[in-house]
């Protein structure tokens, strides 16, 4: 069997490695096209603050765990793909033929219609080349304009603070993270944030930015006007999907892919931030581009892709977010849904908020701030679908209960 | 064979003498706080559980990590996290359906049971056997392991 992946990113790592178990003796390759081993852009921000230097991004060892598991990596430009004959061109000519195809290819940030974006002075921090050029710029004491703040702009607005710039943040929403969080919760990440001396706008858009001489002129919706030495574009991102935009292979918002991470064409699949894949909580086909859904994808498809894989019933989507140190974090439908109870504790003075959200007696969502134990049980109460019985007015009571619900209704508490 | 812990609820007083000694093992302070494993109180029931990580095969925690930061002892069959590595990006801790892998504000990484080496601490001090180290068969930490399994439809989607 020859297994080829397309992007070298966590769900392409991990599918190769989940391959390599699956099926001992096939031909494995990773063809990625940026000029660095296998890295993780969740690891950027701790990067940009020199926490690590450039091999702590690394997924992996990259001198010895590819070799060991006996998977060819390839720094190469893929250009085309043509299911039809199975094979692969790259950017040096050369074609590569393959049984089963994985499309890897993550996604790229989205350039907002702002004039003055293309100035030198204007950075997306995506790449690990992004993350050099941001450090060269963002020096203690500078200003800096943040344009952005969802889950990507927030978490390296922590390194920027932590770089000793002056940072100001624009959000077109009325919140901070308003994908990730609700007004509540939002409202104090942004309190939270302004007591940190940054200049939060929120409700706001950059309406042009300009060449001011020294440095540039970033003016609002509001008819504020902000300089800065550096400008950072955080306002989300996009599937890759121009390699399959020329075949039959269906898209809509990512590549679509059935439960097996198959796409329209029954030997190519795809994984990660391209893929629009199966939700666990709505049943739609939605792309999540979030780091535990691309492990799930990777394995998942490549299983499948090995003839040994299942029905996935689908990914959860949450996140978690250190915001100067403030730590927060959502799951599934933390907004609720129609008819069903919530639960709720929010304590401002302390910067600490649990929101629970309830479909009949199971719990379908959860929102927290300031809560840094067993948050992870939240996802396992939603995601085992548990009838939660007395202990749901247990936790409308008290949303804090939440491991203690989790043990009550999961284990027997006693084994005589 | 490779032991695990067997964590019998039924015995439990607590007394919390296991936060005590897996605080001190892995932090050199008595900080409960600090503890891996903890004691789930059960005020209706009169009931206690200690509660920390079941070393469990799926290892979520492990699969979530972006920087490699989490391996299995192959001695002991803990998932160990390499505080060298981590870097505190707290993703495990949300990909941990059971909630045993947390961040510790203390140390900027974060933190989960490591079976201290193969000497747990917890069942060390336990007065009345309600956590034990015993060899890895049919135990009740085996129970709760597969019951917690058996009730995460992701767990068998990999089988």
């Amino acid at each position: 069997m020859q297994h080829i992946i397309v992007g070298a990113g966590p769900a392409g790592v991990i599918a190769a490695e989940t391959l390599r178990k699956a099926d001992p003796d096939a031909d494995i390759a990773i063809i990625g096209d940026e000029p660095e081993p296998p890295y993780s852009r969740m690891a950027i921000p701790y990067y940009l603050i020199n926490d690590i230097d450039e091999s702590g991004t690394y997924l992996r060892d990259p001198k010895r765990h590819f070799a060991e598991l006996n998977i060819e990596l390839l720094q190469q430009r893929v250009e085309t793909i043509d299911p039809s004959g199975k094979s692969v061109t790259l950017a040096d000519g050369a074609s590569r033929s393959y049984d089963k195809l994985l499309l890897a290819t993550g996604s790229h940030p989205i350039s907002p219609p702002i004039p003055g974006l293309e100035l030198p002075q204007v950075h997306s921090c995506w790449t690990l080349e992004d993350a050099r050029n941001i450090i060269e710029r963002a020096q203690s004491g500078s200003n800096v304009v943040l344009i952005g703040a969802g889950f990507i702009g927030c978490i390296i607005l922590e390194a920027l603070v932590k770089r000793g710039v002056n940072l100001a943040v624009v959000e077109t929403g009325n919140r901070m993270v308003p994908r990730m969080l609700d007004d509540k919760a939002g409202g104090l990440l942004e309190t939270w944030c302004k007591n940190k001396g940054i200049d939060v706008h929120t409700s706001c858009s950059v309406d042009a930015i300009s060449d001011s001489g020294s440095g540039v002129e970033v003016a609002l919706s509001d008819g504020g006007k902000l300089s800065a030495a550096l400008v950072i574009t955080a306002t989300g991102v996009k599937a890759n999907t121009d390699l399959v935009a020329g075949s039959d292979i269906k898209i809509d918002q990512g590549v679509l892919v059935n439960r097996r991470m198959q796409t329209s064409d029954p030997d190519v699949y795809a994984a990660g931030d391209v893929a629009q894949g199966v939700d666990f909580s709505t049943g739609n086909f939605e792309v999540q581009a979030i780091q535990p859904t691309a492990t799930d994808h990777g394995r998942i498809a490549a299983l499948n892709m090995a003839g040994q894989g299942d029905e996935h019933h689908g990914t959860l989507n949450m996140n978690v977010l250190d915001t100067v140190g403030l730590i927060s974090c959502s799951f599934g439908l933390w907004m609720g849904v129609d008819g069903g109870d919530s639960a709720e504790l929010y304590n401002p003075d302390e910067f600490q908020y649990i929101n629970l959200q309830f479909d009949g007696d199971h719990l379908v969502g959860a929102s927290s701030v300031g809560k840094t134990q067993h948050v992870g049980v939240m996802r396992g109460l939603i995601e085992s679908k548990i009838h939660l019985g007395d202990w749901k007015d247990r936790l409308l009571q008290d949303p804090t209960a939440i491991m203690e619900a989790y043990l009550a209704c999961t284990q027997e508490l006693s084994y005589q | 064979m490779q032991k695990s812990l067997n964590i019998d609820p039924g015995k439990c007083t607590g007394c919390l003498q296991c936060e005590m000694a897996c605080s001190y093992e892995h932090t050199g302070t008595f900080n409960p706080s600090r503890s891996y494993i903890k004691v789930f109180t059960f005020h209706h029931e009169g009931r206690f559980a200690p509660y920390t990580c079941t070393q469990c095969d799926e290892a979520w925690c492990m699969r979530a990590c972006p920087v490699d930061a989490i391996s299995v002892d192959i001695t002991t069959g803990a998932k160990v996290v390499s505080d060298d590595k981590c870097v505190g990006c707290k993703v495990c801790t949300i990909a941990c359906p059971f909630g045993t892998i947390n961040y510790s504000q203390a140390t900027g990484k974060v933190v989960k049971c490591d079976l201290c080496g193969g000497d747990p601490q917890c069942a060390a001090a336990c007065p009345t056997d309600a956590i034990t180290y015993v060899d890895a068969d049919w135990t009740g930490y085996d129970r709760m392991q597969a019951s917690a399994a058996k009730s995460l439809p992701s767990a068998e989607a990999t089988a």
